[in-house]
This record gives structure tokens, sequence and C-alpha cells, in this order.
């Protein structure tokens, strides 16, 4: 490459940079000024032992976590089935799984409180628990791209049909097989999108704000509205969680990748 | 019944018939070769036997049981696959002990039977190696123990040689025969190859187009082939297309020249298609009591130990070979040669 052409690209990735940093580096350094005199923690011991975030927090990572679990039962053995038994399917199930995507996020809840309403012949707005589980069901429809994309590449990656026939004519039933044979070689994929999930749906404000549940977006917005320096610090917690998820991400694809780079033993 | 009875099987994928009306019985303890070229419908039959594909007309019976409506895994049959397919987080060991594992057979019982697979394909050193650490060889072996470690009653094998190459895949085939001899397991092997056909086989069943040609021993279906496809597929047999002249005495005409046919299987005149494999033909000159063709040499392959000819009368081309000897002279591109063979060594088949 030329040296100017090489200059460019470096100062491209600088102004993209400062693009990112720059508002997260102001935000971390305006949540250290709680204190007039020095740079100090402050605002993080108040946020993180005001109680209202503490419950705020815990909702929304029990939410994530019954998201998580709701999506990999769903989607896994759908991604599957797909792949096993209706090839032609597969077209239509991809655009479903990124209609979330294309639709925001306020038509879907406006729509969810328009079937399931309290009138409704399926009320669900009624008590907390039947919110929450509709809650659930619509984090799932929003991380219907992220986790069904992960599962299904990683489908690609081996080959369920024989695969699961092999394991069929060794006498496993279709559960046997999905659990013993199937399961496992998605590992890296399912933990992949779980992960994707877990990141969207922490942090989630519209669903949760309109549903009115006590999750960590709203909570976020409330603060945000009537505080200095506790909304920055809980903006740089907000972010810290997301990268965490990243870097996991990450690191089980690294693994997944490094088992089939490895060499093979002397000899074999 | 013969222990795997296929009576009357058919399959058809919407309008397109894909195996027709195909007949087989196989004696328990047998090695049959399903040969024949891609597509022919070699994998559809071997699907349905093994239960991942349903027959859209016929019946299969194992072992005297109608398994025609039965799931793949009701039905005790061991399949390899041309791709390995052993599971890819599951180790050697726990790979051969899979199929134990789920007739929950006793922990003790399980590691003794790994224990003793694992002998049977000299992989013990490799117990706790995953796939992706064996080469190709090595996971078609293993796959071939997970197969039979569960005492299926029918071993069905697909290609299982096609994805090694040419020195494995020949050190292998002799050990699946080795290793079927010891078990004395009835084993249905599918290939496209017609040399790992003949090497294998305690019988051959020669398909086309979803269809049964022959069946027979190698020796039968290379010395005498029924069909012209047959001919043309096992083996490099000479075709040559005759018209009859006196049918009491066998004469018959190719290109103007004439020849005789020591039995001729229909009676009546016409045209009749003959086989003669490369092996019989000689260049010597015209003999009382043989065959004699005149022909140009049109190729000269030196081969080593053999040289291969080829030889065109007008339509018809000839091969055939002879044994390279240093004292003799080659017949140079062009030169004129009378072919010579004996009365028997000209094969009519069948009609097509
Ligand atoms: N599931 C299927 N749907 C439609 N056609 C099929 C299917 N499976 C196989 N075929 C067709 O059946 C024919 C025979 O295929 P196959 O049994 O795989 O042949 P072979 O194993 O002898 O190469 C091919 O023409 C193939 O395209
Ligand atoms: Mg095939």
């Amino acid at each position: 490459m030329k040296p100017a052409s090489r200059a460019g690209a470096w100062l491209a990735i600088a102004l993209g940079s400062l693009y990112f940093l720059l508002p997260l580096i102001a935000t971390f350094e305006f949540s250290l000024r709680m204190r007039r005199e020095s740079y100090s923690l402050e605002a993080y011991r108040v946020v993180l032992t005001d109680p209202g975030f503490q419950s705020a927090f815990g909702y929304s990572i029990l939410m994530a976590l019954l998201t998580v679990i709701t999506s990999i039962v769903l989607v896994v053995p759908t991604a599957c089935w797909i792949e096993l038994r209706l090839p032609r399917m597969r077209p239509v199930i991809e655009f479903i799984t990124l209609l979330p995507l294309v639709i925001p996020a306020i038509i879907i809840v406006f729509g969810y409180l328009r079937l399931y309403n309290s009138s409704s012949w399926l009320p669900l707005t009624g008590n907390e628990r039947a919110t929450d589980l509709l809650l659930i069901c619509s984090y799932v429809t929003l991380s219907l791209p992220y986790m069904y994309r992960s599962v299904h590449s990683g489908l690609r990656a081996i080959d369920v049909r024989t695969l699961t026939e092999a394991s069929e004519s060794l006498g496993a039933g279709w559960f046997t097989t999905l659990a013993h044979v199937i399961a496992p070689a998605l590992k890296s994929a399912i933990l992949s999108g779980s992960f994707l999930t877990f990141a969207v749906v922490i942090g989630e404000f519209t669903m949760a704000s309109l549903l009115n549940r006590p999750a960590f977006g709203p909570y976020l917005q409330l603060i945000g509205a009537n505080r200095a320096y506790e909304p920055s610090a809980l903006a740089v917690i907000a972010f810290l969680v997301t990268w965490a998820s990243m870097g996991l991400i990450q690191v089980v694809s690294r693994n997944a990748a490094g088992a089939g780079a490895k060499r093979r033993l002397p000899g074999a | 019944m013969a222990f795997l009875d296929i009576a009357h099987v058919g399959k058809t994928f919407g309008a397109a018939s894909v195996v027709n009306d195909v007949n087989l019985a196989i004696e328990k303890g047998e090695f049959v070769t399903l040969l024949g070229p891609s597509g022919c419908g070699k994998t559809t039959l071997l699907r349905m036997i093994a239960g991942f594909e349903s027959a859209s007309s016929g019946s299969i019976h194992i072992d005297g049981h109608d398994v025609t409506l039965q799931r793949a895994r009701q039905r005790r049959v061991g399949m390899v696959f041309q791709s390995y397919a052993l599971f890819p987080t599951m180790t050697v060991a726990d790979n051969i002990a899979y199929g134990l594992k789920i007739a929950r057979e006793p922990k003790s019982a399980i590691a003794e039977r790994v224990e003793q697979m694992m002998k049977l394909i000299r992989l013990s050193q490799h117990a706790q190696h995953y796939p992706w650490q064996l080469s190709g060889g090595q996971q078609q072996r293993v796959a071939l123990a997970r197969a039979l470690a569960s005492s299926p009653r029918l071993l069905l094998l697909d290609e299982p040689l096609s994805a090694l190459d040419a020195k494995i895949r020949v050190a292998l085939r002799d050990e699946i025969r080795a290793l079927q001899r010891k078990l004395g397991i009835t084993t249905l092997f599918v290939t496209h190859d017609q040399e790992e056909a003949l090497s294998l086989s305690d019988r051959v069943v020669v398909m086309n187009e979803g269809r049964i040609e022959q069946v027979g021993t190698p020796f039968e279906i290379y010395n005498f082939p029924r069909t012209r496809f047959v001919a043309s597929f096992v083996g490099t047999l000479n075709i040559l297309n005759s018209r009859v002249l006196d049918e009491a005495s066998g004469l018959v005409e190719v290109d103007g020249q004439t020849v005789t046919v020591a039995r001729l299987r229909r009676s009546g005149h016409g045209e009749r298609t003959l086989a003669l494999r490369p092996e019989a033909v000689v260049l010597e000159s015209p003999l009382a009591g043989r065959n004699s063709l005149m022909a140009t040499i049109e190729e000269v392959n030196f081969l080593g130990s053999v040289v291969r000819l080829r030889a065109r009368l007008q339509e018809t081309v000839l091969s055939f070979d002879i044994f390279n000897d240093p004292g003799q002279t080659l017949p140079q591109r062009g030169s004129r040669v009378a072919l010579g063979f004996s009365h028997d060594n000209l094969l009519e088949l069948e009609a097509s």
C-alpha cells in the first residue's frame, strides 16, 4: 500500500474512533465529577446503592435470562426442523425473523396491547406476572433476528441432515438427537445468540416502559430526567454490560474456531 | 424368504420415478454391492432400506419381519456415510458408545464393547480424541465401528470410500471386507466404482436408471454381461453391432466382414449386439476355426507391462491389450492388422 493511502486509512480510523469514543470519554469524565473538589466514584456509589437501581437491574437481568432460555427453546428446534423437513420454508422463516429489525418496537408493543388488553379474549395486561410473560414474549420477538441468525449459521456449518440420520440409525429419537448431537454441536452458535440477546434486552426501553414494567431501561430514563451525574454513571454501566456480552461472544467463537483449526495430532 | 428381501420396491419424487420395481434377495452373511453410475438410484434404494426414505411401492423384509413402514431407529440397521458423519462433539469412544447408550446397555458392557470395537479398527490409542483430530481413513473406521457396535442386523455403506485418496481407499476396502467376514454381518455396499464392486463382493447388483440390470457374482458380471449397459459399464468391453446371416452356423456380419458366434441366444434374423472382451483379442493372421477381423490401428498406448491398442473396422472400434515384449515391434498407427479371437469369445447381449 502506498504511504499516502495508508495515512488516509489511519486518519479515517482516528476520526471514527473520536466520533465513537469522545462522547463515551466525556460521559465517563462527567460521571466522575460528582464531588466538586476531585474526581471520584461517588456517582457510581450512589447509583449502585440505590435500591431502585438494584431492583430494576435485577429485574432486567431476570427478564434477559428468561428471554434467552425461551428463545433457545423456541429457535433451536425450529431452525433444525426447517433445515431438515421444510427447506422450502427457509426464505419465509428468514423473512419473519428479520421483521423485528424493520418494524419499530413501538408498533409491536401497540399490537400486543390491542391483542392482549384486559378486555380481549386473552387478557395478559391485568396482572403483573402475566404482563412479565408478555414482556418476555416481546423480547423473544425482538431478539429473534440475532438468535435465529446465529443458530442458522451454526447449522449451516455442520451437516445436520446426515448427523441426524446417523443418530436415528443408531436408535435415537428426535429429542435425543437434538439434545445429544445437534445442540452440543451448536453450542458456540447458541452462546453467541444468547449474549447478543442478553445485550439487546438488558437496556431495552420501549417495551418495558409501555407495558409499565420496572426494568432497567425505564429506570435509566427516570434518573436521566431528574439527576445530574448519576445518569452518566448508569450509561457507562450499561455500556460495560454490553461490552462484556460482546467480549464473551468473541471468546466463545474464538474457542470454537480454535478447536477446528488446531493441528492434527502427529500420526493422525 | 431371504434374510433381506426387497420385493417390487419403487420410489417416485413428484413425477420422477427414481427406483423402479426392484426385486432383490440377500442371504444372511452375504456381501452384496449395488453398482451403477451416479444418479441411478443406488442411494435412494439404500435409504429406503435404512428407513430414511419411505418406499412408494413394494415391501422390504429383514429377517422375516416386514420393516416397510418402520422408522429408521426401529430397524436395527447400521449405516456408514460417505461423509463419515461422526458426532463432532464426542470423542472416538463416545461416538462408538452412542448406540449402546441409547439401547440402555449396562455401563460395563458398553465399556467392554467399545474397547473391543476400537481394537478391531486398531484405534485404541485414539479413544479420547475428537473426530477433527483424525485423518479421513481413521474417521471412516470409527464410523464403521460405531455402526457395528450395537450389532445391527444389516450393514449399509453408501460410497464409504469415495472421499478418501486412492491408497487409503484400497487399504480400507480390504479392511471392511475382512471385518465383514469376521463378524459375518449381512452387508449392502453402494459404489459407482466397478473395480471396488468386483473385488469386494459375493454378488454384484448392477443398476441403471432405477432398475436392476443384472445380479451375479463378480465373475459372472464381468465375463457374461447380459445387457449392453452392463457390458459397457463393467470393464471395457467392446460392443459390436451385427446382423445375422445364417442362424444355424451362427454366422453374422460386422461392418461388412463375417464372424461366427458360438451360441446365439435368440432365434431369428436381424440386428444383434455382441460383446468382446479386450483380453480375448490377439494380433494373428487368419486361422481356421477362429474368427478374424481386418482393422486399422488408430491408437497405441504404452502402459508398461501391457500395450493398449485401438483399432477401427468401419463404424466399430475395438480396444485390446497385448503384453509388452522388447523383442517385438509394436504395430504403427494407420497400419492394417488382422485381429483373432475364438468363436465363444463373442457374447450376445440382450436387446436393449
Ligand atoms: N429427495 C429427492 N427429491 C427429488 N429427487 C431426488 C431426491 N433424492 C434423489 N433424487 C433424484 O433421484 C435420482 C437418484 O438419486 P440417487 O439415489 O442419489 O442416485 P445415486 O446414489 O445412484 O447417485 C437423482 O436423479 C436425484 O436427483
Ligand atoms: Mg449416491
